[in-house]
Order: C-alpha cells, then structure tokens, then sequence
C-alpha cells in the first residue's frame, strides 16, 4: 500500500522547503509567486518524496497499535532487549526500518507540481540485484518506480528510487 | 531568473556551501516535513546504543534537497526536467556540504534549449556524499 492521493499543500510546501533550507519565496509567498513564470507558489524539486505522509502503512512513521522501533523506555522499541524487533501484525512490512537505506534517487520533471493540485500516484517495481559491499557484507537492492500524475491524468514527475538492505551496520 | 544558454559553456562550475554545521534539529526538521521519522535520523539513543552507529545521520533525500536548493537556484524556479544521483556517503550532524553543478553539454531537442550538468555534494572533508546529474530547459 501506498498514498493514491496527494494533495499538494501551500503550508506543507512551506514546511519542507525549510527544512531543506530553502528561503526561495517561490515556495511560500504567493504574491510574489503569482509574478512568476508558473504564476503561483510550486513544489521544490525533491517535494514529492513528502508523499510518504500520505501513506496510510507508511513504515517509517509511528501508527497506532503498532510499536515503534525507536528508543523509549529501553535503547530500541523492545520491551525488554533481547525480545526481537516488532513486525506489523497483518502485514508482511516490518514495522523496524531494519537496515534500510536510500542508495539512488532519481526524479524526471514533466511539469512543475503546483501548490493545491492533487497528485495521483501509481507504483511499480523496477529491478532488483545483489552486490558484494565494501564495507557492510552483501548489499540487497531493489528499485520502485512513482508516477506522479494530475488531475488529468497527465505525467507530472516520474520518480525511481533504489533501496539497498545490508547484512550488517554500514559503518562511514 | 532562469538561465540564459549563451551564459553558459561546458565546464562552467557552479558551487555554493548548501549547509554549514548541520544540526540534528535540522534533520528532526526534515524528518517531520517529509514523514521519514525513521530513528536512524531522529533519535541518538536507537542509533548510537541500538543500531551501533556513531551518531544519528540525516537522510539521503535532506542531501538531495540542499543540492537541489543549489539547482533551482542556478538553473531558475521550476526549471530542472531531470535531477537524480546516488547517495555515496553518510552525511552526520557537524557536516557542511558544498554543491557543485558543471555544464556537460548544452543542446536543442524539440526546439527546447536544454543544459546538462554533473551534480556532486562533499562534506567539509572533500568526500563526495551525492553524485549525480541533472537537466535543465535554459532561456
């Protein structure tokens, strides 16, 4: 599962755009984004990874009734420190990230996205292989493909990301 | 303002400090604008004492999105068509990153004025943490 739906939101615009550092008033001020070439406030180029926020099964956020792999009352979200790290009952995600980290991600802009437009989106898995890491044992890869599209159906941004699993702590 | 093609020439470099001292409330910052909370990035005690790393380290796409901050605001607003590269290391709290973009080639397809760049961040220790390339439509 992931978000079908994606309503682009001035203050999420806004939020992110900070959060990457970015003071350009194209993202937040809209009269000054109304004199510009698209004529109002859009989406910094790396937005529509945000989409995660709309992902009712989104792992690597805390869901009710699930517990978290984070630290609280012990260093990870175990009750005790031997117990394994909880998996999402029903489901065949793991509610730990585990390991799992981001190795390539790609974005082609058909248009740019636009502050109150809503975004569907469609999924597909790309390619999957396995390399002999240099520092953390076997490397697990594995590419997924987001099309972005609006309210017409057309392409807005296609997006390929590659996840890799490792066997082990990558250490720098 | 976008690009203008005859300001451009292949080799041209294009570098800007995109983050000085990263904080870990910077990357808290992006894990609640972008929804990642995984606690590799936001909590010190599951990273250091659980997942044995030597601190938290902030996502690949907050990387992404300093470099990309670069970008728009070399190439123009809503300009770039393709922005994509690896992330090739870890980047830590302390870390300031500069972002480079170099004009590879510059070409017409469809009528449309188009330059190409190679894309790299490094940290303050000069190791590339993102490589990559983009295209942008120039005026």
């Amino acid at each position: 599962m992931t978000a079908s739906r994606f309503p682009i939101e001035a203050g999420h615009i806004m939020m992110f755009a900070r959060a990457v550092g970015d003071f350009n008033p194209v993202y937040h001020d809209v009269d000054l984004a109304r004199d510009s070439e698209f004529g109002g406030v859009i989406a910094p180029p790396t937005f529509v990874q945000a989409s995660a926020q709309y992902d009712p099964d989104y792992p690597l956020r805390p869901q009710p009734g699930v517990p978290w792999f984070g630290s609280g009352a012990t260093r990870s979200g175990r009750v005790t420190d031997t117990e394994p790290v909880a998996t999402k009952p029903g489901s065949d995600r793991p509610a730990s990230g585990g390991t799992g980290l981001h190795a390539e991600q790609h974005f082609e802009y058909h248009r740019p996205v636009r502050a109150g437009e809503v975004l569907t989106l469609a999924l597909r898995p790309g390619e999957s292989w396995e390399k002999q890491g240099r520092r953390g044992g076997l490397l697990h890869f594995r590419e997924q493909i987001t099309e972005y599209r609006g309210e017409d159906g057309e392409l807005v941004v296609t997006a390929r990301g590659v996840g890799v699993r490792t066997e082990q702590t990558v250490k720098d | 303002m976008p690009l203008r093609s005859s300001e451009l020439t292949v080799g041209l470099r294009h570098a800007v400090v995109v983050v000085d001292n990263l904080t870990r409330t910077q990357i808290v910052q992006y894990a609640g604008a972008s929804g990642d909370y995984n606690p590799l990035h936001t909590d010190e005690v599951f990273a250091t004492r659980a997942a044995g790393y030597p601190s938290v380290f902030a996502h690949g796409m907050l990387t992404m999105g300093l470099t990309g901050k670069m970008l728009t605001d070399f190439v123009g607003d809503g300009r770039l068509t393709r922005f994509g590269g690896r992330f090739t290391s870890q980047v830590w709290p302390g870390d300031s990153l500069t972002a480079t973009a170099t004009v590879t080639a510059l070409r017409v397809e469809d009528g449309v004025r188009l330059a190409d760049f190679d894309v790299e961040t490094n940290n303050q220790h000069g190791v590339a943490v993102f490589s990559g390339s983009a295209t942008a439509r120039v005026d």
